[in-house]
C-alpha cells in the first residue's frame, strides 16, 4: 500500500515527520509501522510540543524515589512505606462519550499506580464543564460523574473529592483530570523495564478488541462537527476486571518472579513494549498470534493500536512463568507468554508467520520529534482597570451578594457529586470530600497522607505564569490546612492547540510558573500529563494547568488531621497571612479576576491575585507547626469567593470528621481600611482562617510572628442560633441565619441538576 | 473466636471486614476463598461488601451459585451466625437465606454518606451489645439498597420482629426524609426467622474508630463476644 499524503494526514503525521521516519528506518514503513509511528509520535505519547519546556521543571528532592518518566511518581513516606501517585487527563474521550470516557480515565490512572506495585487507596478528580443552563453540559456532567462513580466504586478505592469548575470555555471542551494515589512497601516497588535478555514477555488481563484504536491520535487533534463519529475511538471500561487485575498483579508481584510491568494505556501494546524496552536498553519480540483476542480477523495494525482496557504487559524471570500463570488462573484472567526480551533494542512483531513491524525502540521514544514551537503573547483584550460603574456602590447589599456567591456554581457545595462516590472504602479516610484536602491514614504507621488538587483557568487566562504559580500555591496550601507538610506534586496541563503561537506562549509561561512555585514550596514534580488541542470548532479553553500536591501529616500521639469546619463555640478565629502588601489601585486591578467580579458583577478585568512564594511557604510552615503543637482546631484557606465565603464555609462545610457535629455560627469584625466589598470578596492568596482556644491565641500569634507572617484576630465562633455576622470596622455588613446560608450553598447544585425534584 | 470473611471476585470490603473482625477476634479472623466449600472452622461467617462478579446481571445473583455459598447455607441452617453487609446482604437475599430483595435506590444513584440507624431488635448474635431504640451512626455506600418485600412478607417480618435496623433521623424517628434509598418501612437490616442470619445495607466495618467518623459499628462485632 503506497504511503500517500492523505494517509499521512489520517495518521496525524506531517511531511517532515515522515521524512524523519524514512531516515530512521532507512526504508519505507509498511502500514502497520506507520500506525505505530503515528501513535508513538502523537502529542499525547511523545510530548513533542511540551517536552522542551517540561524539562525545566524541578523533579528531584529528598523524598523523591521516582520522578517523571515512569507510569507514576513515587515518594518516600517513611516507616518503610512509599506512595505512588499521578494525575492524568481524559478530556477528549469524556466529551465524545462522557460516561465511558471518564470511567476509563479513572481506570487508566489506577493502573498507572498499581503497575508500580502500589495498592490504590485514594482518587480525586478535577472536573470542568460549561454552564449547566445548556442541556448538553448537564448531560456531560451527569455522564462524567456517573462514569467516575461506576469505575471507582466497583474497583473499591476511596474518592476524596477534588474540584468542579464551570465556565463557558469548557462547553465544547470538558476537562476530566483523574488523580490516583497508592501505597507500597518501599522495598517492593516495580518499574516498566524489560530486563534480562531471553526472559518471557507476558500479556495479562482483558482480551484485545478493536476498541480505542487511535485514541491517542484523537487526543492530539482539535474537534470538529464530525467528532461525534469518533465515539468508536472511546474505550469501554470494566472495573470488575480491573479489580481482578489489581489483586492478581499484586499477588504475582509478591512471588518475586516479576521483573518489570507496564500498563497498556494509550497506544496499548505498542507503547508498553517499546517503552519497557527503551527504559531497559533491550528489545522486545512479540508474536501477535498468541495475544488473547476478543474478535476474530484482527489485523496486526488493529492489535498493536487497540486501546482495550484492563491489560498489562509484564516481564518475568525465565523458568518461573508457571508461578505467574497460577496467580492469574486463580483470578480467572488470561496470562499468556507473547514474546521475549531481546538484546538488539528493536520492537519486532510477528503476525501469521511474518515480521510486520521492526523498529528500533529509540526511534519511537527518544527520537520522536521535539518542537520548539513559535510563541506569541496574545493581545490583551480585557482591561487592566475596572470601569467605575462596574464596581459596587456604597449602598450595596453585601449580604445578598454573599448568598448569591454561596449559590454560585463554582462555590456551592458539591455534595450532589461526591455523595455518588464511595469515599470511605478501605477504612482509611480521615478527611473526605468537602474539606481543603483529603486525608487518609496509613494503617500500622504514625503518618497520614494529605492530597489536594487545584487549577484556575480564569487566573491563567489573565496571566498564565501567575495563574500556574497560584495553582501550586493553593494546592499546597490546602494540604498544609490539613496539618500536612507538602512534599511533592503532579501536574496535568490542559491547553488548546499548541500550533497557535498564543497557546504555545500560554503553555510555556504556565510551565515556567509551575517550576518557580514548585521550587519555592519544596514540591518537586514527579510526573503528570499534558493534554493539548482542547479546542472544538476553533474555540479553545482557558489555559488550565491543574496541580496535585501530596503531603505528609504527623498522626503520632493521637494527633488528627485538621478539617476546615469550626469545631467548638467560643473559639478564637484568626487569619494567618503571608500575602504581600498591595496598594489600593493594585487591589482593585487584582479584584477583576475574582469569582465575585465574574459571578456577581458579570465582569472580568485586571490580574490574578498577587503571590509572594516566600510568604506562602512560611505560611505553610506556621500552620503545620501550630497543628503539631496541638493548638489548632480547624484550618481553611481563603480562595474562590474571598474571606467572607471562606468563613461561611467554615460554618457550613461537611466532611467525615465533622459530619456528626452541630453547625456553628461566627461573629467577626474586619479591621480594614478597604471598602467592605473588597475586604469580603477579594481572593488575595496566602491566607488561612484558623481557630484555636482563646488561651492559645497568644501562642499562635507568637508562632506566626516568628515565621514572619501576620496573625490577625477576627472574632469568635458562636452557637448556631447566634448566626453568622461580619462587621467592617464595627459596622455590620452581613448578619444571616445559618439556615439561609445553608439553603443557598447546599441545595444550589441539586436545584440546577434536578429542577423537577426541587419544585416537588 | 474464629470469624471467616468470604472473598468473591469483586469483593472490595473484604479487608475492611477482616480488619473490624480482628478488633474482636484478633488472629482468629481469616479470609475464605469463594471456590472452597471449607469454612476453615469458622464460628461466624461475614459476607462483605463490594461488587461480587461485577454485580453483572443483578447484584448478588451470580455469587449465590459459588461453592462457598453452599457451605454458608449449611452453616446457617445449623444455626451459626452469618452477617451480610451491603453486597453481602444482597447475596443472602439472592441465596434465599433472607427474605425480600434489594432494588435500585429510589434516587437511581449510588449514595455514600453517614446515616442514622435505630436498633429494632437485640435478639440476634450481632446486636446483643446494643439496646432496643439505640441510634447508631454508620455509613451507607450502595446503588441497590432499596429493600423490597411483598406486603404480607413485610407484615410477617414486622410481626416476628425480624427488622433489626431501621433508617432514622438523629432523634431516632424513622422519618421518610431519613430513608436514603426508598426502602420499605425504612428497613436497613433484617434477620431470618432463626435470628442467626443478619443482613444490612450500611457498613458497620467502616465505623470502628472515632477518627473515621464513628465507632458505632463496633457494637455489631462486640455483640459476638456475648454469644460465646
Amino acid at each position: 500500500m503506497p504511503i500517500t499524503p492523505e494517509l499521512l494526514a489520517q495518521h496525524g503525521l506531517t511531511a517532515a515527520e515522515y521524512e524523519k521516519i524514512l531516515g530512521l528506518l532507512g526504508r519505507e514503513p509498511n502500514r502497520t509501522e506507520l500506525g505505530v509511528f503515528s501513535v508513538m509520535w502523537s502529542e499525547h505519547c511523545s510530548y513533542k510540543s511540551s517536552r522542551a519546556h517540561l524539562k525545566t521543571l524541578p523533579t528531584a528532592g529528598p523524598r523523591i524515589l521516582q520522578g517523571p518518566g515512569e507510569n507514576a511518581g513515587i515518594i518516600d513516606v517513611g516507616e518503610g512505606w512509599a506512595c505512588a501517585f499521578k494525575i492524568e487527563s481524559h478530556n477528549h474521550p469524556s466529551y465524545v462519550e462522557p460516561f465511558q470516557g471518564a470511567a476509563t480515565g479513572v481506570g487508566g490512572i489506577l493502573r498507572d499506580v498499581f503497575t508500580m506495585g502500589a495498592r490504590p487507596v485514594a482518587i480525586m478528580d478535577s472536573l470542568r464543564f460549561g454552564p449547566l443552563s445548556a442541556a448538553k453540559n448537564h448531560a456531560i456532567l451527569e455522564g462524567v460523574v456517573g462514569g467516575i462513580a461506576h469505575y471507582g466504586n466497583c474497583f473499591g478505592v476511596a474518592n476524596l473529592g477534588g474540584e468542579t469548575v464551570f465556565d463557558p470555555c469548557y462547553s465544547g471542551n470538558p476537562l476530566v483530570n483523574a488523580f490516583a494515589l497508592g501505597i507500597a512497601r518501599r522495598d517492593q516497588l516495580f518499574f516498566g523495564r524489560a530486563t534480562g535478555v531471553g526472559n518471557p514477555v507476558i500479556y495479562v488481563g482483558a482480551k484485545t478488541g478493536r476498541d480505542g484504536i487511535h485514541g491517542a491520535t484523537m487526543a492530539s487533534e482539535e474537534f470538529s462537527a464530525a467528532s461525534e463519529a469518533k465515539r468508536p475511538n472511546v474505550q469501554v471500561g470494566d472495573p470488575f476486571l480491573e479489580k481482578l487485575l489489581l489483586e492478581a498483579c499484586l499477588e504475582a508481584m509478591a512471588t518475586g518472579a516479576i521483573l518489570g510491568i507496564q500498563d497498556m494505556g494509550a497506544a496499548g501494546l505498542t507503547s508498553s513494549s517499546c517503552e519497557m524496552g527503551a527504559r531497559a536498553a533491550t528489545g522486545i519480540e512479540l508474536d501477535l498470534d498468541r495475544v488473547p483476542q476478543r474478535e476474530s480477523g484482527m489485523s496486526a495494525y488493529e492489535m498493536l493500536l487497540s486501546e482495550s482496557q484492563e491489560r498489562m504487559l509484564l516481564v518475568a524471570q525465565a523458568g518461573r512463568e508457571e508461578e505467574v500463570f497460577a496467580v492469574f488462573r486463580k483470578w480467572g484472567l488470561d496470562a499468556v507468554a507473547v514474546g521475549v526480551v531481546t538484546a538488539d533494542g528493536h520492537m519486532r512483531v510477528r503476525h501469521r508467520g511474518a515480521v510486520v513491524c521492526d523498529i528500533a525502540n529509540a526511534a519511537l521514544t527518544d527520537e520522536a520529534p521535539r518542537y520548539q514551537r513559535p510563541q506569541q503573547a496574545p493581545q490583551r483584550t480585557l482591561p487592566l482597570d475596572p470601569r467605575p460603574e462596574w464596581l459596587p456602590g456604597s449602598g450595596r447589599d453585601l449580604q445578598a451578594d454573599l448568598l448569591a456567591l454561596l449559590a454560585a456554581p463554582n462555590i456551592c457545595s458539591k455534595a450532589w457529586i461526591y455523595e455518588q462516590y464511595d469515599t470511605m472504602v478501605r477504612t482509611n479516610t480521615l478527611v473526605g470530600p468537602g474539606a481543603d484536602a483529603g486525608v487518609i491514614r496509613l494503617k500500622g504507621t504514625t503518618r497520614g497522607l494529605a492530597m489536594a488538587l487545584d487549577g484556575n483557568g480564569r487566573y491563567c487566562a489573565l496571566d498564565p505564569r501567575q495563574g500556574a504559580r497560584l495553582a501550586v500555591a493553593e494546592a499546597a496550601r490546602k494540604v498544609a490546612c490539613a496539618g500536612a507538610q507538602p512534599v511533592a506534586a503532579t501536574n496535568c496541563l490542559n491547553f488548546g492547540n499548541p500550533e497557535k503561537p498564543e497557546v504555545m506562549w500560554q503553555l510555556a509561561e504556565a510551565i515556567a510558573g509551575l517550576g518557580e512555585a514548585c521550587r519555592a514550596l519544596g514540591t518537586p514534580i514527579t510526573g503528570g500529563n499534558v493534554s493539548l488541542y482542547n479546542e472544538t470548532l476553533g474555540q479553545g479553553i482557558q489555559p488550565t494547568p491543574v496541580v496535585g500536591v501530596v503531603g505528609l501529616v504527623d498522626l503520632s500521639q493521637g494527633l488528627l488531621p485538621l478539617g476546615s469546619r469550626f469545631r467548638n463555640p467560643g473559639s478564637a478565629i484568626l487569619l494567618l497571612s503571608g500575602a504581600p502588601r498591595q496598594s489600593a489601585e493594585e487591589a482593585r486591578q487584582r479584584f477583576g479576576s475574582s469569582e465575585y467580579a465574574a459571578a456577581v458583577l458579570g465582569q472580568t478585568w485586571g490580574l490574578p491575585p498577587a503571590l509572594d512564594l516566600d510568604g506562602e511557604q512560611r505560611l505553610h510552615e506556621a500552620v503545620v507547626k501550630a497543628h503539631e503543637w496541638g493548638w489548632l482546631q480547624s484550618a481553611h484557606q481563603v480562595s474562590t469567593g474571598g474571606l467572607a465565603v471562606c468563613l461561611a464555609e467554615c460554618c457550613l462545610g461537611r466532611s467525615v470528621e465533622s459530619a456528626a457535629r452541630a453547625r456553628l455560627g461566627a461573629a467577626v469584625d474586619l479591621q480594614t481600611d478597604q471598602e467592605p466589598w473588597l475586604a469580603l470578596f477579594n481572593e488575595t492568596a496566602s491566607r488561612v482562617v484558623v481557630t484555636c482556644t482563646p488561651e492559645d491565641v497568644e501562642e499562635v500569634t507568637l508562632l506566626a510572628q516568628r515565621a514572619g507572617i501576620q496573625a490577625i484576630e477576627l472574632g469568635q465562633t458562636r452557637p448556631e442560633a447566634e448566626g453568622f455576622r461580619i462587621a467592617c470596622q464595627g459596622r455590620t455588613v452581613v448578619a444571616l441565619p445559618l439556615a439561609a446560608m445553608a439553603a443557598a450553598w447546599e441545595e444550589s447544585l441539586a436545584r440546577q441538576l434536578e429542577p423537577q425534584a426541587a419544585t416537588a | 473466636m474464629k470469624i471467616g470473611v468470604v472473598v468473591f471476585p469483586g469483593s472490595n470490603c473484604d479487608h475492611d471486614a477482616l480488619h473490624a473482625a480482628e478488633v474482636v477476634a484478633g488472629e482468629g479472623a481469616a479470609l475464605l476463598w469463594h471456590e472452597s466449600e471449607d469454612l476453615g472452622g469458622s464460628e461466624v461467617v461475614v459476607i462483605p461488601g463490594g461488587f461480587s462478579y461485577g454485580d453483572y446481571l443483578r447484584t448478588g445473583a451470580i455469587a449465590r451459585f459459588s461453592p462457598i455459598m453452599a457451605a454458608v447455607g449449611r452453616f446457617a441452617a445449623a444455626g451459626h451466625p452469618v452477617l451480610g453487609i451491603c453486597n453481602g446482604f444482597q447475596i443472602l437475599c439472592e441465596a434465599g437465606l433472607l427474605p425480600g430483595a434489594l432494588l435500585r435506590n429510589a434516587g437511581l444513584r449510588f449514595v455514600c454518606r453517614p446515616v442514622h440507624l435505630r436498633v429494632e431488635s437485640v435478639a440476634t448474635p450481632f446486636t446483643g451489645a446494643c439496646e432496643v431504640g439505640q441510634v447508631l451512626r454508620i455509613p451507607i455506600a450502595h446503588g441497590d439498597g432499596n429493600y423490597f418485600a411483598e406486603p404480607e412478607q413485610l407484615e410477617a417480618l414486622e410481626r416476628r420482629r425480624q427488622v433489626v435496623f431501621r433508617y432514622c433521623n438523629a432523634a431516632g424517628e424513622a422519618a421518610p426524609e431519613a430513608n436514603p434509598n426508598g426502602s420499605a418501612h425504612n428497613i436497613a437490616g433484617i434477620c431470618n426467622e432463626g435470628r442467626n442470619v443478619v443482613g444490612l445495607m450500611p457498613h458497620p466495618e467502616r465505623a470502628i474508630a472515632a477518627e473515621l467518623g464513628s465507632a458505632d459499628g463496633l457494637r455489631l462485632f462486640e455483640s459476638l463476644l456475648l454469644c460465646q
